[in-house]
């Protein structure tokens, strides 16, 4: 994704031989590129063109006569842009209060309700909180319902009313409920509204008057296109909101939304959604983002992915017996079983642009295992612990008692030789060390190979 | 206009209008102030097109397919005013939108068939699925046809209550198994109970996902083969649902929504915001699938036939 890029400026760099500089003459083509790149990343079109002036700011003049060429360079620097414009200060909720209130807000659909039931979760646990969620949204159908669900799965108490249909008395009522109930965060969930309905807006301004929160959320769907700048900016100047949060990106958009919702309202991007579930949410990582909005992908999500589900000691344990050359079919098992808990890979491949459409044709599902897994329970618990004493008769048995024939059961075998010999090569120390910082330069903070 | 008043009732031309009114605005005024002072088409005047279009998610492929159709039409006829841009701009937009919308529906309807007609509902989550459901079943029914709403969306919070309450609303049965149930089968149940008692049409709602969930994907395709068991051609129409607000992803989502059901008929929601549902003439034009209905609010009557005469006067007139 990332050499496409580059290829692309590369390309449209036609006139720059002969030339030591990046010149108007010869970087305009490349404009082109970079701002054709916003736009089909959903960037407003006027950010999308400041960005370009800003880039051709930051290129012009700058020598090309060194070791990376202009395409790269140009990447770089915005790459860099992109990183400086969305980055900033790194701040918190503020859920500091008595309680401390947070108010949600923002467009129907968006992922408010959903959000409010994340952050609850994650200040509890994670925080040591003890957040209460309010049913604010009186209109949509089951709205109430919805929250009580995830309130009910996370443990946390939700306030809500059916008989008041005035959200200012019910987020009112529900503070009231907090103080005298030993509640340190209420979270406050609302109806999705349009920024041209009046009355809607009208309503949540009241809203925010009445109980002052501590923090004011704008919360926008990352696949939003040219209209994000609107909305953000009626939002804001109607409840001058302190955050936004970002949902759904655990999908394929490439999330230019992001860019413009920051440069013309200037507020932090505190929170992005990564999926359905209570504990899909992450801070929000400029770097990452001007990757996808360049179409580089969100590599790094998919390692740090990988990494949460690595058991530290578990690792060692193994790491060490890799060292001895004593990897088995029990480790290779569980490896399985570790690989399984990433969730779908195919939904991990799914992380990186384009590659989603690339699986489609692959078979690799959830029972991509299970041939594999078979075999391997069919084997004795000495088998399992001891590969060389799998001999022609063993297979056999194996075979007719995973269901498969000796072929598989060959496979498996020379895979499992491979995988073990492989390791054990990468167990030297020097080697690994080669290793992890290769794995550094991918996700790390620079995060552009080869630069 | 003479025709137009003829088709549509004023009160629904209204809605549309004052739904797509931000559209209208933006789109004219914006125009307006690119034509100005000049009597031709020139350069500068395309350039301020482009970002009408683009501002509006046609993107940018789409985009540069008007303008290029534009400026051939120019260049034949190097003085046309700018007066006439207006017209031409309409034209090839209806034109890229009608290559696949032959016929513009009129009223709600669906085709005669042999047993209940069976829509599908899919989209990525939030788009308005259930929604536009309760409001299809309400336009149906007032049609005169007997509708059975299937709850197969069992997976996010309160879904099944939701449809139910729409049910409700709308005075139609509803097929449900509660939440976490296999939505294959409700699908099933629901469209062996339209069966029997004969329904009209039965309309299946489904969780929403993201198109690159692979997993999620086939389980739709699971949802859509297991529907034939029970009435051999269907489901009959895989309408997928997007948010008129969506950007360019909307194009990615048409494209995997139609590997995975082969979806056949497109509706645009929130249409009453500022959003500008530009994103419709591009999959349209790309995917040659029809949009059929377009949201334009949460009430129970806020849904519209797409008619692209319509849609496009709306945005020019
Ligand atoms: N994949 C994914 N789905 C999400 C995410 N956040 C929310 N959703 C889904 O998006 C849909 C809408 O979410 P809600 O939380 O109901 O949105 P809302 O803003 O409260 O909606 P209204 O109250 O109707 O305005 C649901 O299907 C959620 O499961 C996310 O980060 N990733
Ligand atoms: N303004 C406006 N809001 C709409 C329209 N259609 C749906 N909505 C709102 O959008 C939000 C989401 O609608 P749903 O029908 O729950 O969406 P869904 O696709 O079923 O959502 P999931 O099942 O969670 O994926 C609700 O608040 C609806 O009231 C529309 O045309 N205009
Ligand atoms: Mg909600
Ligand atoms: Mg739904």
């Amino acid at each position: 994704m990332f050499e496409n890029l580059t290829d692309k400026f590369e390309r449209a760099f036609k006139v720059l031989k002969g030339h030591g500089q990046i010149t108007e003459i010869n970087v305009a083509e490349t404009l082109k590129e970079v701002r054709r790149a916003l736009l089909d990343a959903d960037v407003n079109f006027k950010t999308a063109k400041e960005f370009t002036v800003r880039v051709k700011e930051k290129a012009l003049g700058r020598d090309v006569l060194t070791t990376i060429s202009p395409g790269q360079l140009l990447t770089k620097i915005c790459h860099e842009e992109l990183v400086a414009l969305m980055g900033g200060e790194q701040s918190d909720i503020n859920y500091q209060g008595n309680p401390g209130v947070i108010l949600m807000s923002g467009l129907q659909g968006s992922g408010k309700t959903t959000f409010s039931g994340k952050l609850a979760n994650y200040l509890k646990n994670k925080k040591g909180k003890n957040p209460l969620m309010v049913a604010c949204d009186v209109y949509r159908p089951a709205a109430i319902d919805q929250i009580h669900v995830l309130g009910e799965q996370l443990g946390v108490e939700v306030y809500s009313n059916r008989e008041e249909k005035n959200p200012v008395k019910i987020a009112q009522e529900a503070i009231a409920h907090a103080k005298s109930n030993g509640f340190n965060v209420v979270i406050v969930d609302t109806a999705g509204r349009l920024a041209v309905d009046e009355q809607m807006m009208n309503e949540i301004a009241d809203v925010k008057n009445a109980i002052k929160p501590t923090e004011t959320l704008f919360v926008v769907d990352s696949m939003t296109g040219q209209d994000a700048v609107n909305t953000a900016k009626t939002f804001n100047d109607r409840i001058d909101f302190d955050g936004v949060i970002l949902t759904k990106l655990d999908g394929d958009t490439r999330g230019g939304a992001a860019l413009s919702i920051k440069t013309v309202v200037d507020k932090p991007i505190k929170f992005v959604g990564t999926g359905e579930k209570m504990d899909a949410l992450d801070v929000f990582y400029p770097n990452r983002m001007a990757d996808r909005i360049l179409g580089m992908g969100d590599v790094v999500s998919l390692v740090e992915k990988a990494q949460e589900q690595f058991d530290e000691k578990e690792a060692k344990k193994l790491q060490k017996k890799i060292a001895q050359n004593k990897f088995d079919f029990d480790d290779f098992y569980s490896q399985l079983q570790q690989i399984k808990k990433m969730g779908n890979v195919k939904d991990l491949m799914g992380m990186i642009p384009g590659m989603g459409k690339a699986m489609k044709n692959v078979d690799i599902d959830d029972d991509a295992f299970k041939g594999i897994e078979a075999i391997i329970q069919s084997m004795t618990p000495a088998e399992r612990g001891n590969p060389d004493l799998l001999n022609g008769s063993r297979k056999k048995r194996i075979a007719a008692g995973s269901g498969n024939n000796i072929q598989e059961v060959n496979k498996l075998i020379k895979q499992f030789n491979e995988t073990k010999k492989v390791m054990h090569m990468m167990s030297n120390k020097k080697n690994m060390a080669n290793m992890m910082r290769q794995m550094k330069g991918m996700g790390g903070g620079k995060g552009l190979p080869g630069m | 206009m003479g025709l137009f008043n003829k088709i549509f009732s004023k009160e629904k031309k209204e809605k549309l209008d004052s739904g797509l009114e931000k559209t209208k605005e933006s789109f004219l005024s914006k125009l307006t102030r690119t034509v100005v002072g000049k009597s031709t088409v020139d350069a500068e005047v395309l350039d301020n097109l482009e970002e009408v279009l683009i501002s509006s998610d046609v993107g940018v492929d789409t985009t540069l397919k008007i303008i290029d159709r534009i400026e051939a039409r120019v260049s034949k006829d190097k003085y046309m005013g700018t007066d006439e841009l207006n017209n031409i701009l309409r034209e090839e937009i209806a034109a890229l939108l009608s290559e696949n919308n032959t016929v513009d529906q009129v009223e709600f309807n669906v085709p005669e068939t042999e047993g209940p007609y069976v829509i599908m509902v899919v989209g990525v989550n939030g788009v308005g699925k259930t929604t536009t459901i309760g409001k299809l079943a309400n336009a149906l029914k007032k049609q005169g046809k007997s509708v059975v709403l299937g709850a197969a969306d069992t997976f996010r919070a309160a879904a099944v209550d939701q449809l139910i309450i729409w049910s409700e609303r709308v005075g139609v049965p509803i097929v449900q198994q509660g939440m976490n149930a296999d939505p294959a089968s409700v699908a099933f149940d629901t469209l062996q109970s339209a069966k029997a008692q004969n329904a009209d049409v039965a309309i299946i709602d489904t969780a929403g996902r993201l198109h690159n969930k692979v997993n999620l994907m086939n389980e739709l395709t699971k949802i859509k083969t297991v529907m034939n068991k029970v009435i051999p051609d269907a489901p009959h129409e895989i309408l997928l649902v997007l948010d008129g607000s969506t950007g360019q992803n909307a194009f990615e989502q048409a494209k995997q929504f139609s590997l995975a059901t082969e979806i056949n008929a497109l509706a645009i929601t929130k249409l009453d915001g500022t959003a500008k549902g530009g994103v419709v003439i591009g999959i349209s034009d790309q995917m040659k699938i029809p949009v059929k209905y377009i949201g334009v609010g949460e009430g129970i009557e806020d849904l519209q036939v797409f008619n692209k005469t319509e849609f496009v006067d709306s945005l020019f007139s």
